[in-house]
């Protein structure tokens, strides 16, 4: 077989592997969105879950979601600000930094439910937090915090030196700088990362099931003290998220419209991350250019 | 006159620093032995230079040979990244001392770099911003402040309705005269101009010039340039730098008319560099 | 100004002075909670995990051979049944088809969107992976649950659930991953490479086989290892279609279990302490061991390719 014949039937190839590859993907995205889109309703998207019968809504759990993702990012942010300004500002190259990189490497790729199963010893059981939306924020933070961190220390590194410089020039100290002039300008970027990552702490369920739990009693949504047990804002009641509840329903399930419950609820999760990823992009952008122009 | 690299002859030295004293310019700012090392390469050798209060320094010489590093060093802003020893006597103190802070000396000696590096801020807030860090919140103050320094710049016709407006959409020229406006904000004593046309248009080169023979009036400016007119039209001392070390210092006039050493006067009458 | 009165504001701290001081301790605090954290984790699975073959004396050569996993039950040998062969054969054997298969499309699919069509790539392609990536594992295994268990059951009879099934919800779940990583390779080959080859008259593929893909190699390793760790550690997905026996798979379609979805599934029904507990810990310190060797093998790939 000549070059140019073998040339022909490869990229014939390569063309059909995109093809499926497409295939496939796209089919995914539509067939969540085909079976669960129609699902989706007012009352679905309020109501609470029933256990045994039809008719159930994902409401709590959607509540649930999005109050840990809140919980936990307020916990994350500022933690992983910290470590990214103290990575990308003062850390000297040496063994000391390399070494911590690569723990904050570990972490990034520990399984998620090692992260969970962490969680649920040391705060669920031996700090006695229970199942509750507070042991799964911290679990969530574990989950969350390498991949922020990085995400912050590139959008600092981005920003060129000679701002630093001027800070400095000015007889700023460096903290100043990066706090009133570096982290400013990379609040574009910072903000995009956020939101990305937002997008992946709100799908998470396996390191949840043990740490926020797996049940979702009522709320009263007219109870906004967070004291009170039946107060949504409660950091201490156990919390199923949407990911888990999707898990829950369709590994001990016995409502009789689980499929169509868990199809719609996926669908949500999917719709919900997809605006995760136009937010960031396009306030991302919009930060960005409000930044440069008048 | 001639400073000697190899420091066998004292008396060139002693010579050289009689000519410099003038009561109405005293010294401001002298340094002596200073050696600048980045890691194990010695990137500026014994400097010994002089600068007059309220006159305009320059430092020339060929790209690479360490005026940058010296600049840097009179107001430590290679500490992080180098080893710098000798003194730096600024006002009879020695300023290269661990516990001098850093910070309050550079409120006295500022800095201007090569490329314009406004803040990601208003217009206002790039020079109201580190006034504000240390203290100045009276708004009619930090008003005052901010006009009086765009007007020091010569910026301040240009952009007394567009205060709002994000630093970033300056054009260079306008840029570079804001980072010097927001140098001069602080007051400092002295200022430091490292090539700060070089990114810019003739016309705003000429009116950055202008900027800077006014400034001198109240600032002491000591300014690396790799434009030989530009030395010869604003500075009244001018010192050569080649392969890290001062080979020449004297009147911008001796320099570019009656240059002492042959490589100064290859260098000025544009033979190499 | 007064020559005292420079003195005096160049030798006192200033502000400036202190606000570093504390600025760099509170950043450099929040750093090491990330430290103290990692290393929590470690030591506490480790802990935990060790817990089984010092406290309850299960034997660790039998821990890892048996194939009998039913740990509240003695053996003939007097020992409680505590083989984690049937889990770490899943394991693996889930990780190393799913790879297998993930790895000619990723690869296939980045090098059409880098070379050959890199204006469909940046239009579809890329979005569309970029999307997936993000999509959370419940939903791969919802779906997995919804279309691959009864086409699977359909195809090759059983259940449906069991290794087949793990694989193919694997495979469609890191396949976004890898082939972002593969392109990000790709496109980190100098171009003059390509202009080179091209210019001594190699076809498009020639020039992508001999000169791009060698060069993008040690990039295209990691993403295949980073999809393997995802699989390795992936819980939830596998656990909804494997069928959650602890059984050796005696075929693809047989009902088994992995590392991953006997915790998921065991952790909520034993005793804290318990040694039914201890060996779940056992088969976590297993987990975090091989995540820790997949960043190993990670970080030798990264230096090799650094090396070239
Ligand atoms: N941060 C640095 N690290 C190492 N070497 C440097 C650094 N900055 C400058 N140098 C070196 O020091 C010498 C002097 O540089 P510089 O002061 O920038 O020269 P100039 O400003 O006269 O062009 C050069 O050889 C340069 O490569
Ligand atoms: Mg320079």
């Amino acid at each position: 077989m000549n070059a140019k014949t073998s040339n022909k039937i490869a990229v014939a190839t390569l063309y059909l592997i995109a093809l499926i590859v497409v295939l496939i993907l796209l089919s995914l995205l539509g067939y969540i969105l085909y079976n669960g889109v129609p699902v989706i309703s007012w009352h679905f998207l309020t109501a609470p879950a029933k256990a045994f019968t039809a008719g159930g809504g994902i409401g709590i759990q959607l509540f649930n979601s999005f109050y840990l993702l809140i919980l936990s990012m307020l916990i994350c942010f500022p933690i992983a600000l910290g470590a990214a300004i103290y990575l990308n500002e003062y850390a000297k190259q040496n063994w000391v930094t390399a070494l911590i990189r690569n723990a904050i490497e570990i972490l990034s790729s520990l399984p998620s439910v090692v992260v969970g199963l962490f969680g649920f010893l040391l705060f669920v059981v031996y700090f006695g937090l229970g199942f509750s939306i507070l042991s799964g924020a911290i679990a969530l933070t574990f989950f969350n915090l390498p991949l922020l961190t990085r995400t912050i220390e590139d959008s600092l590194s981005a920003i060129p030196d000679a701002q630093r410089e001027g800070g400095l020039a000015l007889g700023l100290s460096r903290w100043e700088t990066v706090t009133k002039i570096i982290v400013p300008a990379a609040v574009p970027s910072i903000i995009t990362g956020v939101i990305l990552s937002a997008g992946r702490v709100f799908g998470e369920a396996a390191a949840l099931i043990y740490t926020a739990g797996q049940s979702a009693p009522a709320l009263n949504f007219a109870d906004w003290n967070p004291f009170n047990i039946s107060s949504p804002l409660n950091p201490m009641r156990p919390a199923e998220t949407l990911a888990v509840h999707i898990w829950k329903i369709n590994s001990e399930g016995i409502m009789p419209d689980a499929k169509a419950i868990s199809s719609g609820s996926s669908a949500v999760l999917v719709i919900a991350i997809l605006l995760f990823n136009f937010a960031a992009r396009f306030i991302g952008r919009r930060l960005y250019k409000r930044l440069t122009s008048s | 006159m001639l400073v000697n690299p190899s420091h066998a002859v004292d008396p060139s030295k002693e010579r050289h620093i009689e000519l410099l004293s003038d009561p109405a310019h005293p010294v401001i700012l002298e340094t002596h032995d200073l050696k600048v090392f980045y890691g194990q390469k010695e990137a500026l050798k014994d400097a010994d230079l002089q600068f007059n209060e309220h006159e305009i320094t320059a430092l020339i010489g060929p790209s690479g040979s360490g005026k940058s590093t010296f600049l840097r060093s009179l107001n430590r802003m290679n500490d992080r990244v180098a080893k710098v020893t000798g003194e730096i006597n600024y006002r009879g103190i020695d300023i290269n001392q661990p516990d001098v802070d850093i910070y309050a000396m550079r409120r006295q000696i500022g800095m201007v770099f090569q490329r314009p590096n406004p803040f990601a801020k208003s217009i206002y807030e790039n020079i109201a911003f580190a006034l504000r860090q240390r203290g100045v919140t009276n708004r009619h103050e930090l008003d005052d402040i901010v006009e009086s320094s765009l007007k020091g710049a010569a910026l301040w016709d240009q952009v007394k309705d567009d205060l709002n407006k994000s630093a970033l959409s300056l054009s260079g020229g306008q840029a570079q005269r804001l980072c010097i406006a927001r140098a001069i904000a602080v007051k400092p004593d002295i200022l430091l101009l490292d090539e700060p046309a070089s990114a810019l248009d003739p016309v705003s080169t000429s009116q950055l010039e202008n900027t800077l023979l006014e400034l001198k009036r109240d600032y002491t400016i000591i300014i690396v340039t790799h434009n030989m007119q530009q030395a010869s039209r604003i500075s009244e001392y001018t010192a050569f730098f080649n392969m890290g070390r001062v080979l020449e210092y004297d009147t911008t006039t001796n320099i570019f008319t009656n240059p002492q050493i042959q490589i100064t006067s290859d260098y000025v009458s544009g033979n190499f560099g | 100004m007064d020559n005292e009165k420079l003195k005096r504001e160049l030798f006192r701290p200033s502000k400036a002075a202190k606000q570093e001081r504390r600025g760099k301790f509170i950043s450099f605090s929040a750093l090491a909670l990330i430290v103290v954290a990692v290393s929590a984790i470690i030591l506490f699975v480790t802990m935990k995990g060790l817990a089984a073959f010092t406290q309850n004396h299960v034997n660790v050569i039998d821990f890892f051979t048996g194939r009998d996993w039913n740990p509240s039950v003695k053996g003939a040998n007097g020992q409680p049944e505590a083989g984690a062969l049937p889990m770490i054969t899943g394991s693996f054997l889930v990780t190393i088809f799913s790879a297998l298969l993930a790895t000619p499309f990723a690869i296939g699919t980045a090098i059409f969107m880098i070379e050959i069509s890199p204006k469909r790539g940046a239009k579809i392609l890329q979005p569309v992976t970029e999307l997936l990536v993000g999509i959370p594992s419940v939903v791969y295994g919802f779906i997995g649950l919804m279309v691959v268990v009864p086409t699977v059951r359909t195809l090759f009879g059983g259940s449906g659930f069991g290794i087949l099934s793990g694989t193919l919800v694997l495979f469609v779940m890191i396949l976004p991953t890898v082939t972002s990583m593969t392109a990000d390779a790709l496109r980190s080959v100098p171009r003059y490479y390509r202009e080179a080859s091209l210019a001594l008259g190699a076809t498009q593929w020639q020039t992508i086989w001999r000169v791009i893909l060698r060069a993008a190699t040690p990039g295209i390793l990691t993403a295949i290892v980073f999809g393997m760790a995802r699989s390795f550690g992936e819980a939830l997905a596998v656990q909804m279609v494997i069928g959650n026996a602890a059984l050796m798979p005696t075929s693809l379609v047989s009902p088994s279990s992995t590392l991953t979805s006997v915790l998921t599934t065991g952790m909520g029904n034993t005793v804290m302490g318990s040694l039914q507990n201890n060996v779940l810990w056992s088969l976590a310190l297993v987990l975090l061991l091989m995540s820790l060797l997949f960043n190993l093998i990670i970080r030798l790939i990264g230096k090799k390719g650094a090396m070239k």
